[in-house]
């Protein structure tokens, strides 16, 4: 080795060990986010809203502007993310309509030097970060949680998302992967929900009168208190039905809770993930080595803390969960 | 020197092109270079495909409402068949083409309107789309990739592949025989009829250029996205409608314009980017595209005014 190579190495050194040597306040990240019309994705551009405006007035980045398309479709999103190339920003943090149909889109912007970061909603490009949720853990962690509450076992409904997608997909091959697990579960009916109340109410309300006794629903959230209302409908007891972190499920199981002790849980993913991807793309910018696959973890509310998140949601939202770049930190290290 | 209708009618859509490019141009001059043209117009290739496919079946007084599925099945079949086994691709491409030419057939026989008909078929289209590709995924052919993210010297792909597909459409409408005879079933298909000519053929057969046009929308759009999912397109239906109108179209009596067409995607996809680079909040966006469509027709609509009121004197 030459003494030239020697000094290089030494230099490339030197660069890996120090973290935060780059300067991110002149960088621009921009989020391109393929729908706002549930109250999930409005509490999630809120979030953005609230954490990038702090960082950028205390001088972390330049700008964190938000943009969605009017009408959820990919090609309109590829559209959107070709613009933001023109428009100069570092970093795209995106919430995509299609986890392939933007690809080509995103290895434009790869090409041009931008940092993407997907999340929620993640893309298959290989040059792209992704902030995946362990959908089929989620799923699996309902039956976990019947198994323990349940010993003896007994029959599943299952409420289904939307057809077609991929989360919906996942959610279902843990739950599925959790009934194989323990066998003292069999899901007798299962219905496509699509994580909307009124859609699941009609739907469990059409299927009841053809099941036998139901001893627990599982669901993907937002179908909880549909499927609860359809039970008391049709004049059957109530089963352990696992809710979704939705306000108006967090309050039907508080009443149950006061009135007869009803016991359940809830699982969802927090639409605070933004901000994470927010923060992730911040210290992509600012030089840190970061894996490109990362997991966020699933908010569960129990029986114990049911109260406190009751509390910090907002009426017709979801339960929430902000992230700080410390959080962020520790998710980009964890192993 | 006095100038035709036609060119007339070109001038609106062609100004507003410019208009809108030179709006851009000012608020990002990142985008005045090679790179910045061909990002801000690639997309546009593909919606330019399925507007001229639209202006066919417009042509002959139909409106084709499948459109966007159409196009989102070919892309789904482009991003699968075509691309493992090129044979069986090419020919579900042809079964497609024909059928589209059954539908031209049906709708005349029958006399059936062509809106229940393309809505009933959008459905057809959709349901086979997602039997292909049930979840997002595909690949696109390596030769369409190429295709789409060719660099040739000096002007952009986009612009290259806008002006071939303009002057080729140009040719085969307006200066052909068939475009004539095609122009003049909608116009007026009884006297085309006495002449001899079988509507019935030159529906079938304009069904089956718009199908095939369409068809190369599809591809044209996998070569972009590099995959597929059944739902991709579903904007182009009221894209290409919008678009033959931008353009100088009318919706009865063959009056279309294929050079219109293809400037009328170009501006609308232009009028996206526009608004975006005036961080117009989504929830304004579809409003404001709504708004420049109505003010570039409204200009149309005083310019015939005094188009007529030139030749009444």
């Amino acid at each position: 080795m030459t003494i030239r190579t020697m000094l290089a190495a030494s230099v490339a050194f030197a660069c890996l060990c120090a973290p935060a040597l780059a300067d991110t306040s002149s960088k621009k990240i921009a989020l391109s986010n393929n729908y706002a019309g549930n109250s999930w994705r409005q509490a999630m551009l809120t979030s953005w809203d609230k954490i990038t405006k702090e960082a950028v007035s205390k001088g972390v980045v330049a700008a964190a502007d938000p943009f969605t398309t009017a009408e959820n479709q990919a090609t309109e999103q590829a559209a959107q993310i070709q613009n933001m190339i023109l428009q100069g920003y570092d970093a795209i943090v995106i919430n995509a309509a299609s986890p392939t149909a933007l690809n080509g889109a995103i290895k434009e912007a790869c090409d041009a030097g931008i940092t993407v970061v997907s999340f929620d909603g993640v893309v298959t490009e290989p040059c792209a970060w992704r902030i995946a949720v362990d959908f089929k853990a989620m799923g699996e962690s309902q039956i976990d949680y019947l198994a323990k509450k349940l010993p003896k076992g007994g029959n599943l409904l299952e409420i289904r998302g939307l057809a077609g997608v991929s989360v919906d997909d996942e959610i279902h091959a843990g739950i599925a992967a959790g009934v194989a697990k323990n066998s003292q579960f069999k899901i007798v009916g299962s219905v496509n929900g699509d994580w909307a109340q009124d859609v699941a109410q009609r739907a469990v309300a059409g299927i009841l009168p053809s099941l036998p006794e139901v001893a627990a629903v599982v669901t993907q959230g937002g179908d909880g208190y549909g499927a609860a209302q359809a039970f008391a409908a049709a004049k059957r007891p109530t089963p352990t039905i696992v809710m979704g972190n939705r306000e108006d499920e967090l309050v039907w199981w508080k009443g149950q809770k006061d009135k007869d002790g009803y016991e359940t849980m809830s699982v969802s993913i927090a639409p605070g993930v933004s901000t994470l991807a927010f923060w992730v793309a911040q210290q992509i910018l600012d030089g840190k080595e970061v894996k490109k696959d990362l997991v966020v973890p699933f908010l569960r509310i129990d029986q114990a803390n049911l109260e406190e998140n009751l509390k910090n949601t907002q009426k017709g939202g979801v339960a929430n969960v902000e992230y700080s770049l410390e959080d962020a930190q520790k998710v980009i290290d964890a192993k | 020197m006095k100038l035709s209708s036609g060119t007339i009618r070109l001038i609106i859509p062609a100004a507003s092109l410019v208009l809108l490019l030179a709006a851009v141009f000012y608020m990002q001059p990142r985008a005045m270079s090679y790179t910045g043209l061909n990002l801000l117009f690639n997309l546009a290739v593909p919606i330019a495909l399925a507007t001229i496919a639209q202006m066919l079946i417009m042509s002959v007084n139909d409106l084709d409402l499948s459109m966007g599925t159409f196009v989102s099945f070919c892309a789904c079949v482009s991003a699968t068949f075509l691309q493992s086994s090129p044979a069986l691709g090419i020919l579900i491409f042809l079964g497609a083409i024909a059928t589209y030419a059954l539908i031209g057939v049906v709708i005349y026989v029958r006399d059936l309107p062509s809106i229940v008909v393309t809505l009933g078929m959008s459905f057809v289209w959709g349901g086979i789309a997602v039997l292909i590709l049930p979840s997002p995924g595909g690949t696109a052919p390596t030769w369409a990739r190429w295709l789409m993210t060719a660099k040739p010297p000096l002007v952009p792909m986009a612009i290259v592949a806008s002006i071939l597909i303009a002057a080729v459409t140009h040719y085969i409408v307006m200066r052909s025989s068939f475009g004539v005879l095609m122009r003049g079933v909608g116009g007026n298909d009884r006297s085309v009829e006495r002449a001899g000519w079988s509507v019935l053929g030159l529906r079938a057969a304009t069904y089956a250029l718009a199908g095939f046009f369409a068809v190369l929308a599809g591809i044209a759009l996998v070569g972009l996205t590099t995959s597929a999912d059944a739902n991709i397109a579903l904007r182009y239906t009221l894209l290409s409608i919008a678009g033959v109108i931008l353009g100088g179209g009318q919706f009865v009596g063959g009056k279309v314009s294929p050079i219109g067409a293809v400037i009328g995607a170009l501006t609308l996809t232009l009028a996206g980017s526009f608004l975006s680079f005036m961080r117009i909040s989504p929830d304004w966006q579809i409003g404001a595209q709504g708004a420049i469509l109505i003010v570039v027709l409204a200009l149309r609509l005083a310019l015939n005014r005094l188009e007529k009121r030139e030749k009444s004197q």
